[in-house]
């Protein structure tokens, strides 16, 4: 929760600028402006069909606003096609994990580094010594990741015969490939027992740490939004509820009536 | 931690991806090895029929990139190989240009083909792409036949090739010397394909076939390599209809109908798909296979030809891949 607070006057890594979805003639997204610092793990909660995925989407550019915009340092990223997401720092993971099922762990691994390599089909078909080297500029990178991720004994594996939560890491391992600024994880919780979901906590954690990326988390799963997010936004029916520390959220009134049940819980 | 490490320790299948595309490097060199041997032994009819198994392995290989590798599918490539035949033929009969120099350009220019065709095809997947492929396929020989082009192509007639001499007054005969041409070809070209598919391309076409969602958010460039596939794919079957051109010395529409291209397809599964090894078991089944069939019944040829693949697909769903896995498992077992 440090880095929230010490951060508080730096300009915004990322900024929501009144972004509003409209598909057919359903609302939903309307007008959500939310602003993330560097260094924050910040968690988007609401019920189902509150707008989460759909604002996730617009981050990874698969849905193009209606109104609003979202800026990355400034620029704004709804110019860019979704494969032009990565390079300028977005990673992402996905709900239900999107691997490259019948590729090895590895492979997977540095397909996700394909926006910080160069090559062409003609250079590469004949190997030539300057693909040769970047690929292993490229392995030594990924391999870091594995190490890093504990990935390193299942490195040759075929990713579609590994058990759900071996995968969900490979997933991360592959989004860190990108090299990203922000990392969006799609409900990263969804699908793990009670204790993988903490220690998934503690890894989302230490990758903030360690490497200083900034996270965006859209979880259902409450217990982990409270216990690692420094910020956390609200959203009901496409609207933003609230935004604030975990605490604020969990206290606010509203949120407490559309989410959270009960005042007593 | 515990569960972490619990997730860690439990050992599933291994696998050993790296040679999940190519032999290895002993397998690569017995195969080499026979195949240069076996024109040796060989009736010049055999060498002949040798010949079209590396330039039907290498069509086989190209459709083998476009649907192991990107994960699209062709019924067209007859179209590719037409294109690619006519290419050379023409540059050789009516340009003069030395048969071994016909290649490249029947190359380029089939992968020009190939990728502009890749583009509407982008818009469709799966069955459909196979369709649109399918109306590619029909429409080649009729194309072909067109006045227009009848100065060049020789419309109806076709055009009749003349067969390369050895060159240096080597003292091969031309089946020999033109077998010997298409293997040093056809090892290149797998060679590179092999490359292009464990490189960082390659690996962008396989997280396509694999999901394209995921490959686009991971900076892959869905829409590029997938027409660039087209390209490569057609562009390789180019160079295999040029050198068919060349071994069959004649070149005519009706030669490169549909049912090229459905041999093609039938030797990528029986020789496995995604496996490029299995291009050339492939090739050997379209081209000596019929003729086993008719040794059996004359009559009856096609519906014994019809037998003998189904009881493949039964016993083989992953084709010759299979068989090469199943090996691969006793040599293992025995070194131990």
């Amino acid at each position: 929760m440090m880095q929230a607070h010490s951060g508080q006057n730096a300009s915004p890594l990322l900024a929501v600028r009144d972004v509003s979805v409209v598909f057919g003639g359903i609302v939903a997204l309307n007008g959500i402006s939310f602003d993330m610092k560097k260094g924050q793990i910040l968690g988007l909660i609401g019920p189902n069909g509150a707008g989460k995925t759909t604002l996730f989407n617009c981050l990874s550019r698969l849905y193009q606003p209606s109104k609003g915009d979202i800026l990355l340092e400034g620029d704004s990223i709804l110019t860019r096609p979704p494969h032009r997401i990565a390079e300028i720092g977005i990673g992402r993971t996905f709900q239900n994990v999107a691997l490259f099922p019948n590729l090895s762990v590895l492979d997977n691994v540095r397909v996700g580094a394909h926006s910080r390599t160069n090559s062409d089909i003609v250079s590469d078909s004949l190997r030539l010594p300057w693909v040769r080297n970047g690929e292993k500029a490229m392995n030594r990178r990924v391999e870091e990741i594995l190490g890093y991720l504990e990935l390193n004994d299942v490195a040759h594996t075929v990713v579609s015969g590994l058990p759900f939560g071996t995968q969900k890491r490979v997933e991360l391992a592959r989004a860190l490939a990108t090299e990203p600024k922000i990392l969006l994880l799609d409900e990263p919780a969804g699908g793990l027992n009670h204790e993988e979901v903490y220690i998934l906590g503690d890894l989302i954690r230490k990758i903030r740490d360690d490497r200083g990326i900034t996270v965006l988390l859209v979880e259902h799963h409450m217990g982990l939004v409270m216990s690692i997010a420094d910020h956390v936004v609200a959203l009901n029916f496409g609207r933003k509820l609230a935004e604030g520390t975990p605490t604020e959220v969990q206290n606010d009134p509203d949120v407490i009536k559309a989410y959270l049940g009960s005042k007593d819980q | 931690m515990s569960a972490l490490q619990e997730i860690v320790d439990t050992q599933p299948i291994e696998t050993t991806p790296k040679k999940y595309m190519a032999l290895g490097n002993y397998a690569s060199i017995v195969v080499v090895i026979l195949l240069c041997v076996a024109p040796l032994i060989a009736k010049n009819f055999v060498i002949f029929q040798m010949t079209m198994v590396l330039i039907y392995a290498i069509a086989v290989l190209a459709l083998n990139i476009l649907t192991g590798g990107s994960g699209q599918f062709s019924l067209g490539q007859s179209a590719f190989y037409a294109l690619g035949a006519y290419t050379s033929a023409i540059l050789m009969e009516v340009g003069g240009v030395n048969y071994a120099l016909t290649l490249p350009i029947a190359g380029g220019i089939c992968f020009i083909a190939g990728y502009l065709f890749g583009l509407p095809a982008l818009r469709l997947s799966g069955i459909y792409l196979a369709l649109a492929t399918f109306a590619l396929a029909t429409a080649m020989p009729q194309l072909l036949k067109l006045h227009y082009f009848e100065a060049w192509t020789g419309g109806v007639q076709g055009l009749v090739i003349t067969k390369p001499d050895a060159p240096f007054g080597l003292p091969l005969s031309q089946d020999m010397w033109l077998y010997y041409f298409v293997l040093v070809v056809s090892m290149a070209i797998y060679v590179a394909s092999v490359n292009l598919l464990k490189s960082r391309s390659g690996r962008a076409m396989m997280a396509i076939r694999d999901n394209e969602i995921a490959a686009s958010a991971m900076g892959v460039d869905v829409a590029l390599y997938k027409t660039l596939a087209f390209g490569v794919s057609a562009g390789i079957t180019g160079v295999a209809g040029g050198l068919g051109a060349i071994a069959v010395q004649f070149v005519a529409p009706d030669s490169y109908t549909i049912q090229l291209a459905i041999a093609l397809f039938l030797g990528m599964v029986v020789g496995g798909v995604g496996w490029l090894p299995g291009s050339i078991v492939g090739a050997a089944f379209i081209v000596f296979v019929p003729n086993i069939a008719e040794h059996f019944s004359k009559g009856l040829s096609g519906a014994v030809f019809g037998l003998i693949l189904v009881l493949i697909i039964f016993l083989l769903p992953h084709g010759s891949r299979q068989i090469a896995y199943t090996v691969q498992g006793w040599v293992h077992k025995l070194r131990k």
